[in-house]
C-alpha cells in the first residue's frame, strides 16, 4: 500500500469536480446559518456525523469489494433529496473519469459501463481507492475529509472567511474524523458479512431541505 | 491506442478525438478573456453566423450560474437544448483548466443528446488574464480582450494574450472614445504572439464576426480532414 | 421496581426496569367496499379503539392508557392493511417520552405493512421528548407495489422551555421488497456532535416527516419543492414522496406539513 497514493487521491486538486460543490455550505450561508468560523465548525461537525459517516461507510465498503450496485441503491435510500442524489451521481461520474485516467482498472471500467451517468460518489471513491492500491481506512478518510474540507473551502470564497480560520476548523475536527473513520471501517467490515442493511442512515434535516432550496435558486455560485 | 480500446471503452476519459462508438467527436473551441470583453456576444454572433452550416452547441462556465447561458437563450441564438451551463464554484478558470471533468461531461452529454455535432463552443466566465483552457478540454482557444480594457493589455501579455490560437481585440468602434490606439494594440499583439493570428472586430458593424467565423471554418476543415 | 411495578397491568410483561407492551391491528376489505378489523389488540399503555370511520375507511385510535414510554419500556405497534383495506390510525394524544428511574433507554417500534389495493394512513399525534428522557424509535414500513400510504411523524424536542431528552428515530421504507428510504435522526444529549448546528436543526425544536406512497408516483413523481425554507417535498426512487420539515414548535410544524401535503394533490 502506497502512502503517496493516498495523498494523490485525497488532494483537493485531484481533478474530480469537487471544487464546484459547497457541500450545502452555500445554502447555509445564504440562510444566515453559517456566518463565521464557529458556525462553519458546527456545520462541518453536523455534516461529518450524519451524511459524512454514511458516505464514509459506503466508500469503505466499496473499497472492501462490496457490490457497487447494492451500495449505490443503499446510498439512494439514504439520500432523500433529489438534488443531493443528482450531485452525488455527477461527482461520482467525474471521479470515475479522473480515477480511470489515473489508476486504470477493470473494476472502474465496469463501473463506468454500469453507471454511464455516474454512481454515488462514495461508491466510486471506494473503487478508486482499490484501484490505487489503497484500503478501506484510506477510502473512509478521503470521504470524511473531503466532506468537511469542501464546505470549509467554499465558505472562504462565500464569506471571505479568513483561510487560516477555515483551516483551523479542519484541524479541530481531526480527532472526530479519526473516530468516524474507525467507525466507518468497522461498519464496512460488517457490511461484507451482513449486507448493506447494516450501513448507518444518519441524516441532517437542514442539509436536505437546504439542498432543495439551493437547487431551485436561479443564480448560485456552487453546483450544490 | 488502437481502435478496439475505444470501442470497448464505456466512456472517454480524456480528450480522445473519437467518441466511445468510434465516431469523430465535435471540434471544441474555448473562448476566454476578461469580464465584459465580449465573449458571450462573440459566441452569440458565431452561432448566428454558423448555425445554418454546422451542428453547434455551447457550454458556458459562469461565475454566477447560468447568466451567460440565459443571455444566449434570450437572444435565441440556438435552441435551449444546445446550451449547457456548468457551475464553477466561483472559479471558472478551475473548471476550464485545472479540473475539466464537469466541462467534459457537459460536452459529451450534448453530443449524446443533440448530436452529432460539428462544433462545441466552450465559453469561460470572465476571469483574469492568466486564465487559459486545458488542452484536455478544447482543441483551440480564443482569447477576447477589448479596446476599453486598456490599450496596454497586448503589451503586458499574459498566457491568454500570448498563447491563444486566436486573439480577438473587440469593440474597435469604441477606440476613439476611450483613447485606445488600435495600431499600437495590433503591433504589441504581434510582438508577443509572433505568427499567431489577431482579429480586430466590432460586432456593431455589419457582419462583424465574419473574420472570426472564417477562422473557425478553417479549424473545422482541418479537424475533419 | 418503583414506577415500573405500579404501571404493570394485565397482559403486560415487565422487563427489567420497564414495561413491554404491544398493539396489533389487522385490517382487510370485507368484499363489499368496507373494511373489517379481524385483529384489534392492545395492552396496557397501548390500548386501541375502533372509532367511527367514514365511507370505506375504518378508523382506529391509539389511546394512551398511561403516559410513556418511560426509560426501560419497550412498546411495539404492528399494523397490517391487507388487500381491500382502507385504514386510518391516529392517537388520542401526544406521546410523551419521559425519563425512567433506572436511566435505561426506552424503545418504541412501529411496523407497518400495506398490501396491494390497500391504503393506510398512519397519523399519530406528535412525540414529545421530555428533558432527561432517552427514547429510540424505529418505524419500519413494508409496502406492496400497489399499496398506498400516508405516514406522518412529528417530534417535538422538549416541553415548553425545556431542554430535550435523547431521541433517535429511524425510518425505513421498502416498496416491493426494495429499500427506498432509510433515515435516522438523532438529537439531544448524547447525539453525535452538530445535531443542533447549521446542518442539523439549527435551534428548531420541532422536526417531522411525511411519507406519501401512491402507485401513480411511479410514472409521474411529484416535483421537488421547498416551503418557507423549512420544508421540502422530495421524490424518492420509487412511488414515494418524502416531506421533511423543521419548525420552531409543533404547531408551526403541523402547518408546514399540512401545506406540503396539500401541494401533492
Amino acid at each position: 500500500m502506497s502512502r503517496a497514493a493516498l495523498l494523490v487521491l485525497a488532494d483537493g486538486r485531484f481533478p474530480a469536480g469537487g471544487h464546484a460543490h459547497s457541500g450545502g455550505a452555500e445554502a447555509a450561508v445564504r440562510a444566515g446559518r453559517i456566518t463565521d468560523a464557529a458556525s462553519l465548525e458546527a456545520f462541518c461537525r453536523g455534516r461529518l456525523h450524519t451524511s459524512g459517516v454514511v458516505a464514509a461507510c459506503v466508500a469503505a465498503a466499496a473499497a472492501l469489494g462490496v457490490d457497487p450496485g447494492e451500495l449505490d441503491r443503499a446510498a439512494d435510500a439514504r439520500t432523500p433529496s433529489p438534488a443531493l442524489r443528482v450531485a452525488a451521481r455527477r461527482l461520482g461520474r467525474q471521479l470515475t473519469r479522473a480515477a480511470r485516467a489515473t489508476w486504470p482498472s477493470s473494476e472502474l471500467d465496469a463501473l463506468a459501463s454500469r453507471f454511464p451517468k455516474g454512481a454515488h460518489q462514495p461508491v466510486v471513491l471506494g473503487l478508486a481507492a482499490r484501484a490505487a492500491g489503497l484500503g478501506a481506512p484510506d477510502a473512509a478518510y478521503c470521504s470524511l475529509y473531503e466532506g468537511v474540507s469542501g464546505p470549509a473551502t467554499a465558505v472562504v470564497r462565500l464569506l471571505g472567511l479568513d483561510p487560516f480560520d477555515a483551516t483551523g476548523v479542519l484541524a479541530r475536527l481531526a480527532d472526530e474524523v479519526d473516530r468516524a473513520a474507525r467507525e466507518a471501517v468497522g461498519t464496512a467490515e460488517r457490511v461484507v458479512t451482513d449486507g448493506v442493511g447494516v450501513l448507518p442512515a444518519r441524516s441532517a434535516p437542514l442539509l436536505e431541505i437546504g439542498a432543495e432550496a439551493h437547487a431551485a435558486w436561479p443564480v448560485r455560485l456552487f453546483a450544490s | 491506442m488502437h481502435l478496439d480500446h475505444h470501442l470497448e471503452s464505456p466512456a472517454a476519459v480524456s480528450a480522445d478525438a473519437r467518441r466511445p462508438d468510434g465516431t469523430r467527436r465535435a471540434l471544441r473551441i474555448g473562448l476566454g478573456g476578461p469580464v465584459g470583453s465580449g465573449k458571450t456576444a462573440t459566441v452569440a454572433a458565431l452561432c448566428r453566423a454558423l448555425r445554418e452550416e454546422l451542428s453547434l452547441a455551447v457550454v458556458t462556465n459562469d461565475i454566477y450560474t447560468r447568466e451567460d447561458a440565459e443571455f444566449l437563450l434570450r437572444e435565441a441564438v440556438l435552441p435551449p437544448e444546445r446550451i449547457t451551463a456548468v457551475e464553477t464554484g466561483a472559479c471558472p478558470h478551475t473548471a476550464i483548466r485545472d479540473d475539466i471533468s464537469a466541462n467534459l461531461e457537459a460536452v459529451e452529454d450534448l453530443e449524446d443528446e443533440v448530436g452529432p455535432l460539428d462544433l462545441v463552443l466552450v465559453e469561460s466566465g470572465g476571469d483574469n488574464l492568466t486564465a487559459t483552457f486545458s488542452r484536455g478540454l478544447v482543441d483551440a482557444q480564443v482569447f477576447v480582450i477589448d479596446v476599453a480594457g486598456g490599450d496596454d493589455i497586448p503589451r503586458k501579455g499574459g498566457p491568454g494574450v500570448a498563447t491563444a490560437d486566436l486573439l480577438i481585440v473587440n469593440k474597435t468602434d469604441l477606440a476613439p472614445y476611450v483613447g485606445s490606439d488600435l495600431a499600437r494594440m495590433a503591433a504589441d499583439a504581434k510582438s508577443v504572439r509572433g505568427e499567431l493570428p489577431v482579429v480586430l472586430q466590432s460586432l456593431w458593424s455589419e457582419d462583424g464576426v465574419r473574420e472570426v467565423a472564417g477562422w473557425v471554418r478553417e479549424r473545422i476543415a482541418a479537424w475533419t480532414a | 421496581m418503583g414506577a415500573g411495578a405500579d404501571r404493570r397491568v394485565d397482559r403486560v410483561t415487565a422487563v427489567p426496569g420497564g414495561v413491554r407492551a404491544s398493539a396489533r391491528v389487522l385490517a382487510r376489505g370485507d368484499g363489499r367496499g368496507g373494511t373489517v378489523l379481524p385483529v384489534l389488540e392492545g395492552e396496557g399503555p397501548l390500548a386501541v379503539r375502533r372509532t367511527r370511520g367514514s365511507g370505506a375507511e375504518a378508523r382506529v385510535m391509539l389511546v394512551g392508557a398511561m403516559s410513556g414510554p418511560l426509560g426501560g419500556d419497550h412498546f411495539t405497534v404492528e399494523v397490517h392493511a391487507a388487500s381491500g383495506a382502507r385504514l386510518r390510525v391516529g392517537s388520542a394524544a401526544a406521546t410523551l417520552a419521559l425519563p425512567g428511574q433506572d436511566r435505561t433507554g426506552a424503545r418504541y417500534d412501529v411496523r407497518l405493512t400495506v398490501d396491494d389495493d390497500a391504503e393506510l394512513c398512519w397519523l399519530p399525534e406528535q412525540l414529545i421528548s421530555a428533558g432527561g428522557s432517552d427514547l429510540r424509535v424505529t418505524t419500519s414500513v413494508d409496502l406492496a407495489a400497489g399499496a398506498r400510504l400516508l405516514l406522518r411523524e412529528e417530534q417535538v424536542l422538549g416541553r415548553a422551555g425545556e431542554e430535550p431528552g435523547s431521541l433517535t428515530s429511524r425510518l425505513s421504507v421498502r416498496t416491493a421488497g426494495r429499500c427506498v428510504l432509510d433515515q435516522e435522526l438523532a438529537c439531544g444529549p448524547g447525539a453525535p456532535g452538530g445535531w443542533d448546528g447549521p446542518a442539523g436543526l439549527a435551534g428548531h425544536r420541532a422536526v417531522g416527516q411525511l411519507v406519501v406512497v401512491r402507485p401513480e408516483f411511479a410514472g409521474e413523481p411529484p416535483e421537488p419543492r421547498v416551503f418557507e425554507e423549512g420544508a421540502a417535498v422530495m421524490p424518492l426512487t420509487g412511488p414515494v414522496a418524502l416531506v421533511t420539515a423543521v419548525a420552531a414548535d409543533g404547531l408551526r410544524l403541523r402547518r408546514l406539513l399540512d401545506g406540503a401535503l396539500a401541494s401533492l394533490d
